[in-house]
């Protein structure tokens, strides 16, 4: 077995925690127990919590529709959005910690603890399709305006529950808005292998990743959905993200330390970030389109977000580029009071993620029972973000009373260290 | 004496429809701008003084309910037109096809532009697209041959998207296919009316309820009589008609 300790992210190092991660000659029990408390001291990397709980927040208005806060979202300023920000984050996160229970335990139990995250992921998306089912139920049930008889056809599949609910425990059947769990669960299923050879061979599992990447554009695969098409998030395409991220974690961003302090790739990455903030924007401001050369659009036109689009793809590593470059591991501000609701909402992603979703559906649910403008289509976004915040820190409330905050673990590391839970 | 009642009703929602102050509909200049012109369509009303319009479409371009077809928008636009196109010959035909995606429609366009031979054909398209799941990109690929096909048949285009409806919005995801009209109108050179954006500017207004929970068709017919008459007003706009100059007191 192979030394990695050249290998490890410049944090994992500065905390000793390479040794730690080296698979122990003998027991690795006592090591991780002596070692655990001094990690957990500064063991976190508070940017990954505090990126994914603003990913969080702007996955949860942009699941409202017609919000007007909508348009402080990425989305609407770039070609990738957040939803390439919590992709990435929860593969660097699950390497993290799972590759450590990995070295530490082996590949059974770390296979086993990834399995279950993966169960806790169905028994939330299914949670959630219930409520979502409810609603929808309300719908067809009060709604039937002859305005929209066609539109309403999109509730037919409530003729046939049976077949819509087996459809759904199969992952098959995914309303809009609800296609992110699914991913991240079949992403999960599929990280005991790769994580195995990730430990291995870095670059390969990452190469390998890309090859799946490029077949799946040239051959198109993708997984069926109910009652028809395909999965909207292409887990064959993202799975991409999910592995740079881990790789990333697991000695990749060391690695490309070179690259990430080169002024030359700083300035590449604002270019292309401005020259995606112009395409962007000329989408929807006829002024701007007039300056936008029609080759260009028909090249880059469309940009595609199901296969992740390497547009897309680039214009996130380009945005990653730029925040570790102004935002760095200590910088001050992580310390801030005002950032401290995003970066508990990122640590507690898997609650947080679930109850954005349903806060959506219910938030679209007021505004459509109110007819409500742009006055209570903020009120709720607002609401929401309170609501996600207070939940967030109730839970890391029931974890300190439960003796599982990180200030007071002694137990080997689970998914809460380092960015929060896997 | 049912009859009578009914055929009261329906005399006066005609009256209704026609008398419908067109301040009601009145839709910003911005939504209905295009940089495309309708060439062909000015023609046709200057110098032949006759306008044949074909409108291709699903479900959603018709009205169910007694005497749907006079109070959907084509035979309002048809109306809207005549009156402020006066001493021109106005034909608006229909051709519903419904559950149609857009690529089996496409295969139906060249016998509707051979048997109406339109000067103007307004393709509504993109819903059956949308409860079907069908890939935007094969959306658009379809979209686009149909614009060929009517281009090439000597008729200008307008396409028109789905329409504003917040209540299935978080079940049926449009955008992708407002997207992809956008843009084929963009490249193609077309018209695009953007229904979408139209009918949200009215909810956002407050000019129509789009949430409200009626099983009533008057304000079905009322956003049809509008969206006859913003089509109309696109067209007069496109084809830099003198509107003003042809048209009488409304």
């Amino acid at each position: 077995m192979a030394d990695y300790s050249g290998d490890w992210h410049p944090m994992i190092r500065t905390l000793g925690l390479d040794t730690l991660l080296r698979r122990p000659p003998t027991a690795a029990q006592p090591a991780a127990k002596a070692a655990a408390p001094a990690v957990v001291a500064s063991g976190r990397d508070l940017r990954l919590d505090l990126f994914r709980g603003l990913a969080l927040w702007l996955i949860f208005l942009d699941h409202i529709p017609e919000n007007v806060l909508n348009w402080f979202t990425i989305r609407n300023y770039g070609f990738s959005d957040a939803t390439e920000i919590f992709i990435f984050i929860s593969g660097y996160t699950a390497a993290f910690v799972y590759g450590r229970t990995m070295r530490e335990r082996g590949f059974v139990l770390s296979s086993a603890r990834i399995l279950r995250r993966a169960w806790q992921l169905y028994v939330a998306h299914i949670f959630l399709f219930t409520i979502f089912l409810a609603e929808i139920a309300y719908v067809a049930s009060t709604f039937d305006n002859p305005l929209y008889a066609e539109e309403m056809k999109v509730l037919d599949f409530l003729k046939q529950p049976d077949i819509t609910i087996f459809q759904a425990l199969l992952l098959k059947f995914k309303p809009v808005n609800m296609d992110v769990l699914p991913l991240y669960i079949i992403l999960l299923l599929l990280f005991p292998p790769t994580l195995y050879v990730m430990l291995r061979r870095p670059n390969f599992a990452l190469a390998g990743s890309a090859a799946v990447y490029a077949l799946t554009w040239k051959f198109d695969w993708n997984l069926p959905a109910y009652p028809n098409g395909v999965w909207f998030f292409n887990p064959f395409a993202w799975q991409l993200l999910f592995v740079f991220g881990a790789w990333c974690a697991l000695g990749g961003a060391h690695r490309l330390g070179g690259l990430l302090r080169s002024r030359t790739v700083l300035a590449i990455a604002i270019v292309y970030l401005l020259f995606a903030l112009v395409i962007t924007l000329s989408w929807y401001y006829e002024p701007i389109a007039r300056f936008v050369p029609n080759w260009i659009g028909e090249w880059l036109y469309p940009i595609d977000k199901t296969n992740l689009d390497v547009l897309r793809f680039a214009h996130f590593l380009a945005l990653a580029v730029v925040t570790i470059r102004f935002v760095p591991r200590d910088w001050p501000g992580l310390t801030s009071p005002f950032l401290q609701p995003a970066i508990r909402c990122g640590q507690h992603s898997l609650e947080i993620f679930c109850l954005g979703v349903f806060l959506a559906f219910a938030g679209q649910f007021v505004i459509a029972e109110s007819s409500g403008g742009p006055l209570l289509q903020t009120g709720i976004s607002v609401l929401g973000i309170l609501i996600m915040i207070a939940t967030a820190n109730l839970i890391s409330w029931y974890k300190a009373i439960e003796g599982r905050t990180p200030s007071t673990r002694v137990k080997p590391a689970d998914a809460d260290l380092a960015g929060g839970e896997a | 004496m049912s009859y009578i009642i009914v055929a009261f009703t329906a005399l006066a929602l005609v009256n209704a429809a026609t008398a419908a102050p067109a301040s009601d509909c009145d839709v910003s200049e911005s939504l209905i701008a295009s940089d495309s012109d309708l060439a062909r369509v000015a023609q046709a009303i200057n110098e032949r003084h006759r306008l044949n319009i074909t409108v291709v479409g699903s479900a959603s371009s018709a009205l169910a309910g007694p005497d749907g077809a006079r109070f959907a928008y084509p035979a309002r636009l048809e109306e809207a037109l005549r009156q402020r196109l006066p001493g021109n010959e106005i034909k608006v035909t229909a051709h519903i096809q419904l559950k149609l995606t857009t690529a089996d429609m496409v295969p139906a366009l060249p016998g509707i532009l051979a048997e109406d031979k339109p000067t103007l054909v307004i393709w509504q398209a993109g819903t059956v697209d949308a409860l079907r799941g069908v890939e935007p990109e094969d959306f658009r690929g379809s979209l686009e041959s149909g614009v060929d096909l009517i281009t090439a048949a000597d008729a200008d285009a307008i396409l028109m998207d789905m329409q504003y409806s917040p209540r299935t919005e978080s079940m049926l995801g449009v955008a992708p296919y407002a997207d992809a009209m956008r843009w084929v109108a963009q490249q193609r050179g077309v018209v695009l009316f953007d229904r979408l954006a139209i009918m949200r500017s009215w909810a956002d207004a407050g000019i129509f309820d789009l949430y409200a929970t009626t099983k009533d068709y008057a304000m079905a017919r009322h956003v049809h009589e509008c969206i006859g008459w913003a089509l109309a007003s696109q067209i007069i706009n496109a084809a830099r008609l003198d509107a003003a100059k042809m048209q009488t007191t409304r």
